[in-house]
């Protein structure tokens, strides 16, 4: 077992790891923050995505004692003062999900696509987004309500 | 998908990671990025007893402009790699392969030498540093070795590293006139076809011409013949820099899978092989 401290959600934790947790199982299994879901755990679905030190990195494929110190961002993270994140109520208004599984990793993963200024035009957004699949295809939502979202900030 | 259970270590310097290395021998495996290391660890197709994380390790993540051309870190991200204004101005056939290489999120966490000590036979990088003349910098206790990229790829996951030594910097000339352009297998985005081109143009003709292809046999290889073809050829000659490359995987047995069979792998090369050189020229 190895002694990790990082801060999730800019809160700080303490754990006891064993080396084989991925950052993913770290965040579900230890911390309780179910939203980063697992789909396929070998860094093709994108549905773990989450932010490390202002990054989006797929938390499935890196291990949780290689993060030390470093802060990491959920989609629990991302509301604030009880209001939804502007990238989350695009997609509540934009219908941008159908079974909702993928949405966490498409949502943290949006925020970052708008941050790095790539949610210019579809044709961007698409490619920027192409580490994110969804299964149900809500794709042309998904694609308006990053859209949206970087318009309207 | 659990890893066998393998011990931790995070070596601050260099030194300590080769007292690791040579403390664990070939039960240990370096990681950096982890982006092709992990899903091997997660199918039990590698199962080291100890990982020597060198992802933490100084002077490794730089991108250096120098009067030679570029010096890259080992630990530089794909994703620093094709942000870069000076990689894209002095080696774009780089740029353009780090900015191709899986999605955004790999991208951020996957290294250039860990992409190269990897040796995957569909691997971007590998054509990119046969075509552009690279020298790899090997570094092991008690002093380093400089490896041209073409002594470096030698089979399928299989490289000129040993196992006490890491891949510490890769160097390139000056290569304005390159490219890197591939067929990607829709969801892997591995290189189902992909091939970069370095050319020396004098006037409006091709005076020289490096020309290497990746996911076609066991490792990247230079097609030399097409080189040679290409030497004297009109740069804006589309069909003389066809015909040029036709044979470019001649003598390599294509490899065939699911996705292409190795005819088809062979007919794209030469395809994408002129596409690069195309590609090269105007730039």
């Amino acid at each position: 077992m190895i002694e990790l401290r990082l801060v999730v959600n800019g809160e700080e934790r303490r754990l006891e790891v064993d080396p084989r947790t991925t950052l993913c199982d770290l965040l579900r299994e230890r911390l309780a923050l179910t939203g980063t879901k697992k789909g396929c755990d070998r860094g093709e679905c994108g549905a773990c995505t989450v932010h490390v030190n202002g990054r989006r990195v797929l938390s499935c494929m890196t291990l949780a004692v290689m993060h030390e110190g470093d802060a990491v961002t959920t989609i629990e993270g991302i509301a604030r003062d009880g209001s939804l994140h502007p990238v989350q109520r695009a997609f509540v208004e934009h219908d941008a999900f159908q079974c909702g599984f993928c949405t966490s990793g498409q949502i943290m993963s949006a925020i970052a696509c708008i941050e790095e200024g790539r949610a210019s035009d579809p044709a961007t957004i698409r490619e920027a987004m192409s580490g994110n699949l969804c299964r149900c295809a809500a794709y042309a939502n998904i694609v308006a309500a990053i859209q949206a979202a970087a318009e309207s900030r | 998908m659990i890893p066998s259970a393998f011990d931790y270590a995070r070596p601050e310097n260099l030194q300590d990671a080769f007292a690791l290395l040579a403390e664990h021998g070939d039960e240990a495996k370096l990681i950096a990025g982890g982006h092709s290391l992990l899903p091997m660890m997660k199918l039990r197709l590698a199962t080291p007893s100890i990982l020597i994380d060198i992802s933490r390790i100084d002077g490794l993540a730089g991108i250096d402009a120098t009067r030679d051309g570029l010096k890259l870190g080992a630990l530089v991200t794909h994703a620093a790699l094709a942000a870069s204004e000076q990689v894209r101005k002095l080696a774009p056939a780089l740029a353009d392969a780090a900015a191709q290489i899986g999605d955004t999120q790999v991208r951020n966490r996957g290294t250039l030498g860990g992409a190269c000590a990897h040796g995957d036979p569909a691997a971007d990088y590998p054509a990119v540093l046969l075509a552009l003349g690279a020298r790899l910098r090997i570094a092991k206790k008690g002093g380093e070795t400089v490896k041209e990229a073409d002594d470096f790829f030698r089979g399928m996951f299989e490289t000129a590293l040993e196992g006490d030594a890491i891949l510490t910097e890769i160097a390139l000339g000056p290569a304005p006139h390159s490219a890197y352009v591939k067929f990607p297998h829709p969801a892997s985005h591995y290189a189902v076809v992909g091939v970069a081109a370095k050319l020396e143009l004098q006037g409006a003709k091709i005076a020289s011409a490096r020309v290497a292809i990746t996911g076609v046999g066991d490792s990247a290889f230079r097609a030399k013949s097409v080189e040679k073809a290409l030497s004297g050829v009109d740069a804006g000659d589309a069909a003389a820099i066809r015909s040029a490359c036709i044979d470019a995987a001649a003598g390599i047995e294509a490899r065939s899978d699911v996705f292409a069979s190795g005819s088809y792998r062979a007919a794209m090369a030469a395809v994408y092989a002129a596409r690069a050189v195309t590609a090269a020229a105007i730039r």
